[in-house]
């Protein structure tokens, strides 16, 4: 369970999150919406701890994700995030992408995370590509190897902070199928995303960010058919 | 012409002598490199490390190797810590020399190399649980590596020339060195000096070929 108890955080003078407060139980799928600047790549940043905040808690399983105590390290083990740039390693293999961080820091041997590389490669559609440098991948193909990465570190909940915002349209589908399939399978998943169909379909439930406010929370069917608030309604006027 | 007879045979017949002396030379260049891509590496950690005195030591290096010459390097590792009361062997006071330099323009190679790798990559390595220090070695130092690979080959074949500057703390062992006793005993100055040079100019360039097919070999990414 991730639980976000009024957190907030500044960039200099400008504030992006204002007292966010936000339980995500396991199992559940919720994504995030809203305006650019709203604040919504940024609380995924502060749930594993890559950039701090300035008040309030994040916890994660209950260990305090901010506490001077917590090895992040540790914790970002169970985190997996993928970014919309893919970040793919250009110097290693398909294969190499994948194994790196089961190998060198859950201390997996060559066999061991190479197995487990190879069925998180094939769940994403990419079995056929292990020895080909990222160069080689499409931006779509890429997303997906990075995606692979995380799983592979076996986390307990995965972050997607716009994965498929970098994508050329044709192959967001890709990517969003791989989602979803994860969904299916239970993971736990905070998504951040302008894919509206895509958050209406797999979410149980929806947040609307607006000017570091999580202004909205709700099923799907409700927050998308029956915005509450005129920024909400704004919004999505404007996405569609 | 001008008086002056060539007397190649006689310069020739040192051939084995000056040969033995470019393994020497060799052998200080491929070692200062060594030992200078490692000290390079660490005074690029230092800089990345934001602690003012690593960053501070690490500048200090950095400016000092790279705007004094190499001959004044190569004197305080020899002469002028003497005068400390540390005596180094000529052999080392050159090595040291040279691998001071090495290192300094190395860093500031490695430091522009960084550039060009986004700092997205080691955020990429942290979220998967690396220490910082994991996501430099295995993730940007490699990266790091590959795009200084050109410069590096320049710092060797530089590496190479710079161990003629041996001879000015006394060393007569290696090629230059070599060369400037063989003059000392026979005169045929513009012989041996001109088989020297064509030496070292053979060295350097199977320098860069052989660096031209490595590189081929590593940037197939």
């Amino acid at each position: 369970m991730i639980e976000i108890e009024n957190v907030y955080k500044s960039f200099g003078a400008l504030q992006v999150l204002k007292g966010i407060n936000l339980t995500v139980p396991n199992g559940e799928v919720l994504t995030v919406i809203g305006g650019s600047g709203s604040g919504k790549s940024t609380l995924l940043t502060c749930i594993n701890g890559l950039e701090k905040i300035d008040s309030g808690r994040i916890l994660v399983d209950g260990t305090d994700v901010h506490a001077k105590s917590t090895d992040l390290n540790k914790l970002r083990q169970k985190l997996g995030i993928v970014f919309q740039q893919f970040n793919a390693f250009p110097h290693l293999t398909v294969l190499e992408n994948v194994t790196l961080a089961p190998r060198k820091v859950l201390g997996q041997s060559k066999e061991q995370a190479r197995e487990m590389a190879v069925k998180q490669l094939s769940h994403v559609g990419l079995g056929d590509k292990l020895d080909v440098y990222p160069s080689r991948l499409s931006g779509g193909q890429q997303q997906r190897m990075a995606i692979a990465r995380a799983l592979a570190m076996s986390p307990d909940y995965m972050l997607f902070d716009e994965v498929t915002s970098a994508l050329d349209p044709q192959l967001v589908g890709e990517v969003l199928d791989t989602l979803r399939l994860l969904a299916s399978e239970g993971m736990t998943m905070i998504c951040v995303t302008h894919e509206m169909k895509f958050a209406r379909e797999v979410s149980d439930r929806v947040a609307f960010f607006d000017k570091g406010v999580m202004a909205e929370i709700a099923p799907p069917a409700q927050l998308f058919d029956a915005p509450q608030t005129e920024s909400l309604k704004t919004f999505l006027a404007a996405t569609h | 012409m001008f008086g002056y007879t060539f007397q190649w045979k006689q310069a020739l017949s040192k051939l084995p002598q000056m040969l033995d002396g470019a393994l020497v030379t060799m052998e200080i260049a491929l070692l200062s490199m060594a030992i200078g891509i490692a000290l390079a590496v660490l005074l690029t950690l230092f800089r990345l490390s934001g602690n003012r005195v690593l960053n501070g030591f690490a500048v200090t290096w950095v400016e000092v190797a790279r705007n004094t010459p190499a001959l004044f390097q190569i004197y305080m590792a020899h002469f002028g810590v003497a005068s400390f009361g540390i005596h180094f062997s000529p052999f080392t006071s050159l090595l040291i020399g040279i691998t001071f330099n090495n290192a300094g323009y190395l860093a500031e190679n490695f430091r522009g190399a960084l550039k060009a790798i986004p700092e997205t990559q080691t955020r990429a390595g942290r979220s998967l649980g690396m220490t910082p220090l994991e996501a430099f070695g295995y993730i940007v130092m490699p990266q790091m590596l590959r795009i200084a690979f050109l410069p590096m080959t320049n710092q060797m074949v530089w590496a190479i020339l710079m161990t003629s500057l041996g001879v000015t703390v006394g060393l007569n062992i290696d090629l230059y060195g070599v060369t400037q006793d063989l003059n000392a005993l026979t005169f045929r100055t513009f012989e041996l000096f001109a088989i020297a040079g064509v030496i070292f100019y053979l060295i350097t360039k199977i320098i860069q070929l052989g660096a031209r097919l490595v590189a081929a070999r590593l940037f197939r990414y």
